[in-house]
C-alpha cells in the first residue's frame, strides 16, 4: 500500500445519457482503481438510474457504457452503496439494478455482493468516514 | 470530523438541497453559493430545511442576485470568498452537492 | 494547507469556473498553496486561447493563465476530455494528426490520474461544476 492511503468515494446524483457526466465520472473510477487507495462508490438522486438493468443505447447512437459497471469488481471497487431512499422515490428496487458482484481472493474467490442498499441515515455515516468526495 | 456542504442549485431545481440537509451532520456547515443563494431567502417554502442548521451564504453571489441580508432567514451568516477559504480550512472535507 | 480544486463547467455557460476563479485566488492571497486546478468535463474549454469575449466582460481564460502564471500554478486540462471537446496542445496535435493547436498560456493536457493524485497529495478537494 503507498504511504498516504486515502478514503476515496466518487458520488454519482446523475443520470446517464442525457448528461456526460455519468460517464465521465466512470472513466474516473476506473483510473483511479490504479492507485490503491479505499474507493467507495455512491449512488443518490437520478445517480440510481446509472445502474439500471437492461440499457440500450442503439437507438440514440450512443455508447452503451452500462457493462462496465460490472467489471468494476475486477478493479477491485467492491463497495457501492446505493441510497434506498433515492431508489424508492424513483418507483425503483433492488430488481431493477444490474446485479454487481466481486470475487473474494480472501474467502477461496467466493462470489459477494458489490451493491450495499443502505438508508439515508446510513449514506450520512459513510459520507462521514470518507476522506475525499469526489463529485462530477 | 466535520464536512462542508456547498451547494449550488435553487431550491426548486433539483435534489441538491434536499439531499445535503439530509445528509448534515449536526456539527457540518452548509455554504450556499451561485443559485444556491435563493435558499436562503425567509419563508421560500423550503426554508424549514435549513432549521437547526449551520448555514451561510456567499456575499457577493447574494449581491449580484439583488439580495440583502434582511431577506435571509434569520441566523444565516454571510461569507466573502475569504471566509469560503476559511470554511473549507475549518472542517474536514468538502462534499459539492451539484 | 494544500487544495485541489476541479472544475466541471466551461466558461461563460455556468458559473462554475468563476466560482472557482475567485475561491482560488483567495486561497492563494490567505497564503495557501493549490497543488493544482484540473479541469474537467466541458471545463477542458476553459483552456483554448481563441475565445474572443466582449470587450465590457471578463476575459475567463486570460484570467486563469493571469493568476496561473502569478502563483505558478499547475492548470491540467483532461486529455480525454478535452480530445472530446477539440482542446489542442503541440503534443495533442501531433499525435491525432490535428491542423493546429488551441490550448492557452498556462494550461498543460495531461490524464485523469492526475486528479486522482490530486485528492492524494492535497488536504481538501473542492469542485466546481454544475
Amino acid at each position: 500500500m503507498p504511504e498516504e492511503s486515502k478514503k476515496f468515494m466518487y458520488i454519482n446524483r446523475k443520470a446517464p445519457y442525457g448528461t456526460i457526466y455519468a460517464w465521465e465520472s466512470l472513466e474516473v473510477v476506473l483510473i483511479g482503481a490504479a492507485f490503491e487507495q479505499d474507493v467507495s462508490l455512491a449512488f443518490m438522486d437520478d445517480g440510481v438510474y446509472q445502474l439500471t438493468k437492461g440499457q440500450d443505447t442503439t437507438g440514440i447512437g450512443m455508447k452503451n457504457f452500462s457493462p462496465t459497471y460490472s467489471a468494476l469488481g475486477d478493479y477491485e471497487v467492491t463497495k457501492i452503496y446505493v441510497d434506498k431512499e433515492s431508489l424508492e422515490e424513483r418507483g425503483l428496487s433492488l430488481d431493477d439494478l444490474q446485479h454487481l458482484v466481486w470475487e473474494d481472493e480472501d474467502e477461496d474467490w467466493a462470489e459477494k455482493d458489490s451493491i450495499r442498499l443502505v438508508s439515508r441515515t446510513e449514506m450520512a455515516d459513510i459520507l462521514a468516514g470518507q476522506d475525499i468526495l469526489f463529485n462530477f | 470530523m466535520t464536512m462542508l456542504h456547498l451547494v449550488n442549485k435553487s431550491p426548486f431545481d433539483g435534489s441538491s438541497l434536499n439531499t445535503a440537509t439530509s445528509i448534515m451532520k449536526p456539527d457540518d456547515a452548509l455554504l450556499l453559493i451561485e443559485d444556491g443563494v435563493y435558499g436562503a431567502i425567509k419563508n421560500n417554502t423550503s426554508a424549514a430545511k435549513l432549521e437547526g442548521k449551520n448555514v451561510s451564504v456567499l456575499g457577493p453571489d447574494l449581491a449580484a442576485r439583488g439580495l440583502s441580508e434582511d431577506k435571509l432567514v434569520d441566523g444565516v451568516k454571510i461569507v466573502d470568498y475569504a471566509g469560503f477559504v476559511d470554511m473549507v480550512e475549518s472542517n474536514d472535507k468538502v462534499q459539492s452537492w451539484l | 494547507m494544500k487544495f485541489t480544486i476541479q472544475v466541471n463547467e466551461g466558461p461563460y455557460q455556468h458559473q462554475a469556473s468563476d466560482s472557482a476563479y475567485h475561491f482560488t485566488k483567495a486561497a492563494l492571497e490567505k497564503g495557501h498553496k493549490i497543488y493544482r486546478v484540473f479541469f474537467y468535463h466541458d471545463g477542458v474549454n476553459n483552456g483554448t486561447r481563441l475565445t474572443t469575449p466582449p470587450q465590457d466582460d471578463r476575459n475567463i481564460v486570460n484570467r486563469w493563465s493571469e493568476l496561473g502564471k502569478e502563483y505558478d500554478l499547475d492548470m491540467v486540462l483532461c486529455v480525454a476530455a478535452a480530445q472530446r471537446r477539440g482542446i489542442v496542445d503541440d503534443g495533442e496535435a501531433q499525435r491525432n494528426g490535428k491542423d493546429a493547436t488551441n490550448i492557452a498560456p498556462g494550461f498543460r493536457i495531461s490524464g485523469l490520474g492526475q486528479l486522482i493524485e490530486g485528492g492524494v497529495q492535497s488536504d481538501r478537494l473542492i469542485v466546481f461544476g454544475d
